[in-house]
C-alpha cells in the first residue's frame, strides 16, 4: 500500500492460520497491550495491492494494533478474512481487553470470533438485522423534508 | 532439575552463583506472557456477567420468591442520574454487594463511522468532534493527524499551527477534567462541586468561544492546521484563566482531597491492578493510577510535546482516589504546559500553504479565479487523499484516542475508525465493582469517567 | 349539574367561566410555569450545555428549574437533550409515559428536533416521531441562552394553558420553533413573566 505516511507505521500482514500464534509470540516479545481491534470491508476495492508475501486479498480485513510499552513501539497486524467463512480465533485469552472490540466487529461486520465468551451485539439492538458497516448495508438516509409547514 | 555446581570457594558471590544460578522454580516458574489465559490475567473470579439482554428480561417473568441468599439482577440505567450518559449496567447483587456486572452500551450509537465514509476529509472534523464531546479538540486532532499522515504533510505543518493545536488541546483537557471534578463531586454527594466545576469550565469555554466561535464541538483543528488564527487579545484570555484557576483548585483540595468523608468514599474503592489494566487495554488516568507511567505525550510524543517540560502524574493504589487526584493534578500540569506555550508561541501561518488542502483566504476569492475554483473544489468535492492506511493517536483526557483511516484515493475516507478510550475503559467496570457496594458502583463509574458519545460512536 | 359535568370533562379549565375559579385557574397556571421541574434526559453533547445552563453562570434556578428530577414521576418538563438512537427510542417513550400529567417536552438541539447532522440508520430523525414536542430549540449544541429562551417560551405557553387544551384535542404538541441565540460574553438578560 502506498501513501507517504503509511511507510512509517510498522505493519505486518499475518496469514489467517498463524494469527493467534503470532499474537501470542508478540505478547512474549513485549507487545503487552492490544490497543485496538477493528475491521475493514474491502468490497469496493477488490483489486487493492498487498505485499507479495501476504495472503491474497479477501473481502474483510481485521486490523489489530499492538503496543509495546517498554520499548515504546507499535505494530499493526492485518489479517485477511474471506467472505464465505468470516471467522477468526478470538484474542480474548491473550488480551482480555479485546472482548468489547470483537463484539463491535461482530456487530458491525458479521465476523465471528471462535471461542469468544459472549459474542452478541453491542451497539445495535439485539434483534437488529444486518451489519451496518458493511459496504452493502445502506446508510439509511431519509429524504429530507422541510417541516416548516404547520399542519 | 537444579544444576548446583560444587565449588570450594565460599565467598558470598560464589555462594550466590551456586544457589541461584541455574535453578528452576518448577511449577512456580514465571511463564511467558503468551501462555497466560484470560482467567489468570484477570484473576478471573467471574466479575463479568455474560448474559444477553433477552435472557435478563426473561428473569423478570419468574415468580417472585427471593431467598435470603439469592442473588438478584437489577438494572441501572440507561436513564439514571449517575451513569454519565446513557450507560446501562446489569448488576447482580447479593444484598448490597455487587457480585457481577455487565455494562450494556449502544444507547447513543450514532453511526459516526458510517457517516464518516459519506463526508469529506474537511467535513470529517464535524463528525468526529461529537464523539468525545467533553474534549472535542482531542478527537479533531487525532483525525487531522491521521489525515495528514496519509497526505504526507505531517512534517510540514507550520510551527504556529502546531503550537496553537497544543494550546487548544491542553485547554480542552483542562475543561474535561474540570467537568470530571464537577460530576465526580456530585455523584459522591458534594453537590456544590457541580456548581464550582461548571463555574471554572465556563471560563475555559469562554476562551474557546473567542478563538473558535463555538463553546463546544468546535471543528477547529482541521487537516493542514487550524481553521483560523488566534484572535487579538488571546493572551489576556489565557492569562486570566491561569490566574484564576490555581486558587480555585486549592479550594477543591480543601473541599475534597483532605476531607475524611471524601477519602472514605474513594480510597480502596474500585481497585484495579496494573496487570489487569494492561490486559484490558485501559489507558489514561486508569492505567496511570495503577502505577504504570504511560503517557503518550511523553512516551510517544506528537506535535512538540518533547520540547515542553511537564510531569506525568502517577498513582500507586489503583483506586478511585488516585484517579481523582491524578486528574486534579493534571489540570495543574496542563496549566504549566499552557504557560510554556504562552511564552513560546511563534508567529507564522496557522495552516499549511498547500493549495490542494487549504482553502484560500476569503479576500483572495474576489481577486483570483483560481482561488475561487480551489475554494469551490475543496468545499464541495473535497481534496483527494492518496491511497493508504494510517493510524494516529493522541493522549486524550481519558486515555489513548486514536484514529485509523483507510483511504482509497478519493475525497471521502474509505473507512474511518476511532479508537476511543472510554469504549475500552468501560471493560474495567466489572472488575472494579466486584465485591463493592451499590453506592461504590456510582463512585467507580464516576472515577472511570466514561463519555458515552465515545463509547457508542 | 352543568358545573360537575365541566369538571369531569375539562378539569380546571372547564370552570373558567366562573369568576372565582377563573382566578384559581390563573393561579395554578402561574405556579405551574414558575416551578416546572425537568426530568433529566441528557443524552449527548446537548446534555453538557443543559448542565451548563444549570450552573452558576446561566442559572435556571431563577426560573425554578434547577432540580433535575431523576424520577419521571416527579418531573414536569422532559428536555430531550441529544441524539436519540434506535436503542434509546423505546426508553424515551417509556420515560415519557411514566411522567405525570401535565407534562411538556422541549426538544433541545438539532439531533433531537430532526436528526441533526446524522441522517443515517442509527438515529431517530426527530424525537417528534416518538413524543409530542412543545418547543424546538435549534443549535448544535444550543447555547444556554437559546435553551433559556426555549424554556421561557414554554413557560409563557404554560401560563396560557393553550398546550394542554390543544393536546387533548389533537394529541400534538405546541410545535413552537425558537431562534438560535449566538453565544455572548455575558448572559442575555431574560425578563421574568414575559409571554412571548
Amino acid at each position: 500500500m502506498s501513501g507517504a505516511g503509511t511507510t512509517r507505521d510498522p505493519v505486518r500482514h499475518v496469514p489467517r492460520a498463524e494469527y493467534l500464534t503470532t499474537v501470542k509470540e508478540l505478547a512474549d516479545e513485549g507487545y503487552a497491550m492490544c490497543i485496538d481491534l477493528t475491521a475493514v470491508d474491502y468490497l469496493e476495492l477488490p483489486n487493492r495491492r498487498l505485499p507479495d508475501d501476504a495472503e491474497p486479498a479477501q473481502r474483510f480485513e481485521v486490523v489489530v494494533n499492538l503496543l509495546d510499552l517498554r520499548n515504546r513501539r507499535r505494530l499493526r497486524l492485518r489479517v485477511q478474512v474471506p467472505e464465505d467463512d468470516p471467522t477468526l480465533p478470538t484474542l480474548f485469552d491473550v488480551h482480555p481487553g479485546t472482548e468489547a472490540m470483537e463484539r463491535e466487529v461482530f456487530d458491525m461486520f458479521g465476523i465471528e470470533f471462535t471461542d469468544h465468551p459472549d459474542l452478541t451485539r453491542i451497539l445495535m439492538p439485539e434483534d437488529w438485522v444486518g451489519h451496518p458497516l458493511r459496504k452493502d448495508d445502506e446508510v439509511g438516509r431519509i429524504p429530507v423534508q422541510f417541516k416548516g409547514a404547520h399542519a | 532439575m537444579s544444576d548446583t555446581t560444587t565449588s570450594t570457594d565460599d565467598t558470598a558471590v560464589s555462594y550466590y552463583r551456586r544457589s541461584v544460578a541455574g535453578t528452576d522454580e518448577g511449577d512456580q516458574q514465571l511463564r511467558p506472557r503468551s501462555e497466560l489465559t484470560a482467567k489468570e490475567l484477570m484473576r478471573e473470579v467471574g466479575a463479568v456477567l455474560r448474559m444477553s439482554e433477552a435472557e435478563a428480561a426473561k428473569l423478570g417473568d419468574l415468580p417472585d420468591d427471593p431467598d435470603e441468599d439469592q442473588t438478584m439482577i437489577i438494572n441501572m440505567g440507561p436513564q439514571h442520574p449517575s451513569t454519565h450518559g446513557v450507560l446501562r449496567l446489569m448488576l447482580e447483587l447479593q444484598g448490597e454487594t455487587v457480585l457481577r456486572c455487565k455494562p450494556i452500551i449502544g444507547y447513543l450509537h450514532t453511526g459516526m463511522e458510517k457517516t464518516g465514509e459519506q463526508l469529506t476529509y474537511a467535513q470529517g472534523g464535524t463528525n468526529v468532534t461529537r464523539m468525545d464531546y467533553l474534549s472535542p479538540i482531542a478527537n479533531e486532532l487525532a483525525f487531522a493527524m491521521a489525515t495528514e499522515k496519509l497526505l504526507g504533510i505531517d512534517g510540514d505543518i507550520p510551527e504556529r499551527a502546531v503550537w496553537i493545536r497544543m494550546l487548544m488541546a491542553e485547554m480542552s483537557r483542562m475543561a474535561s477534567h474540570l467537568l470530571f471534578m464537577a460530576t465526580n463531586g456530585m455523584d459522591l454527594g458534594a453537590v456544590s462541586m457541580m456548581i464550582y466545576g461548571w463555574r471554572e469550565r465556563e471560563e475555559v469555554l469562554r476562551f474557546f468561544q473567542e478563538v473558535t466561535g463555538l463553546r463546544m464541538n468546535h471543528n477547529y483543528v482541521r487537516p493542514g492546521g487550524v481553521a483560523a488564527d488566534l484572535p487579538a487579545g488571546w493572551r489576556d484570555g489565557v492569562l486570566r484563566i491561569l490566574d484564576l484557576l490555581p486558587e480555585r483548585l486549592d479550594e477543591y483540595d480543601t473541599l475534597m482531597t483532605g476531607q475524611p468523608i471524601w477519602r472514605e468514599r474513594l480510597q480502596g474503592v474500585g481497585v484495579i491492578t496494573p496487570g489487569e489494566a494492561l490486559a484490558l487495554g485501559a489507558t489514561g488516568p486508569i492505567l496511570r493510577s495503577t502505577g504504570v507511567e504511560w503517557d503518550l505525550r511523553r512516551d510517544q510524543p506528537y506535535m512538540h510535546y518533547d520540547q515542553l517540560e511537564f510531569d506525568v502524574i502517577v498513582g500507586s493504589y489503583g483506586d478511585a482516589f488516585d484517579r481523582y487526584a491524578i486528574r486534579l493534578n493534571e489540570i495543574r500540569e496542563s496549566m504549566r504546559i499552557v504557560r510554556q506555550i504562552l511564552d513560546r508561541m511563534p508567529s507564522g501561518d496557522y495552516r499549511i500553504q498547500d493549495k490542494k488542502v487549504t482553502p484560500p483566504p476569503r479576500a483572495r476569492i474576489d481577486e483570483s479565479m483560481e482561488a475561487l475554483i480551489h475554494h469551490f473544489k475543496i468545499f464541495t468535492e473535497g481534496f483527494k487523499v492518496p491511497e493508504g492506511e494510517a493510524y494516529a493517536s493522541v493522549e486524550g483526557p481519558r486515555g489513548e484516542l486514536g484514529c485509523y483511516i483507510v483511504s482509497d484515493g478519493s475525497a471521502n475516507p474509505y473507512r474511518m475508525h476511532m479508537r476511543e478510550p472510554s469504549f475500552v475503559n468501560i471493560q474495567c467496570l466489572p472488575h472494579m465493582m466486584r465485591g463493592g457496594l451499590v453506592a461504590d458502583a456510582v463512585a467507580v463509574i464516576s472515577s472511570v469517567d466514561p463519555v458515552l458519545g465515545g463509547v457508542d460512536r | 349539574m352543568g358545573i360537575v359535568n365541566d369538571v369531569l370533562d375539562d378539569g380546571i379549565g372547564g370552570l373558567s367561566h366562573n369568576v372565582i375559579t377563573g382566578k384559581l385557574e390563573d393561579l395554578i397556571n402561574w405556579s405551574r410555569s414558575r416551578s416546572s421541574w425537568p426530568a433529566s434526559f441528557g443524552l449527548a453533547c446537548c446534555a453538557i450545555e443543559m448542565m451548563a445552563t444549570g450552573g452558576a453562570h446561566y442559572d435556571i434556578s431563577r426560573f425554578g428549574m434547577e432540580v433535575f428530577r431523576a424520577s419521571p414521576r416527579q418531573a414536569d418538563i422532559m428536555i430531550v437533550a441529544g441524539r436519540v438512537s434506535q436503542k434509546m427510542a423505546p426508553v424515551l417513550r417509556q420515560v415519557y409515559d411514566q411522567m405525570m400529567e401535565p407534562k411538556w417536552v422541549i426538544s433541545m438541539g438539532v439531533c433531537a428536533s430532526s436528526g441533526g447532522m446524522f441522517n443515517n440508520y442509527a438515529i431517530v430523525q426527530g424525537v417528534d416521531q416518538i413524543v409530542p414536542i412543545d418547543v424546538y430549540a435549534p443549535g448544535c449544541p444550543p447555547t444556554p441562552e437559546t435553551l433559556i429562551h426555549a424554556i421561557e417560551t414554554l413557560h409563557g405557553l404554560i401560563e396560557t394553558n393553550q398546550i394542554l387544551k390543544r393536546r387533548n384535542e389533537t394529541g400534538a404538541g405546541a410545535n413552537v420553533h425558537v431562534e438560535y441565540i449566538e453565544p455572548g460574553s455575558q448572559p442575555t438578560p431574560v425578563l421574568l413573566g414575559a409571554k412571548k
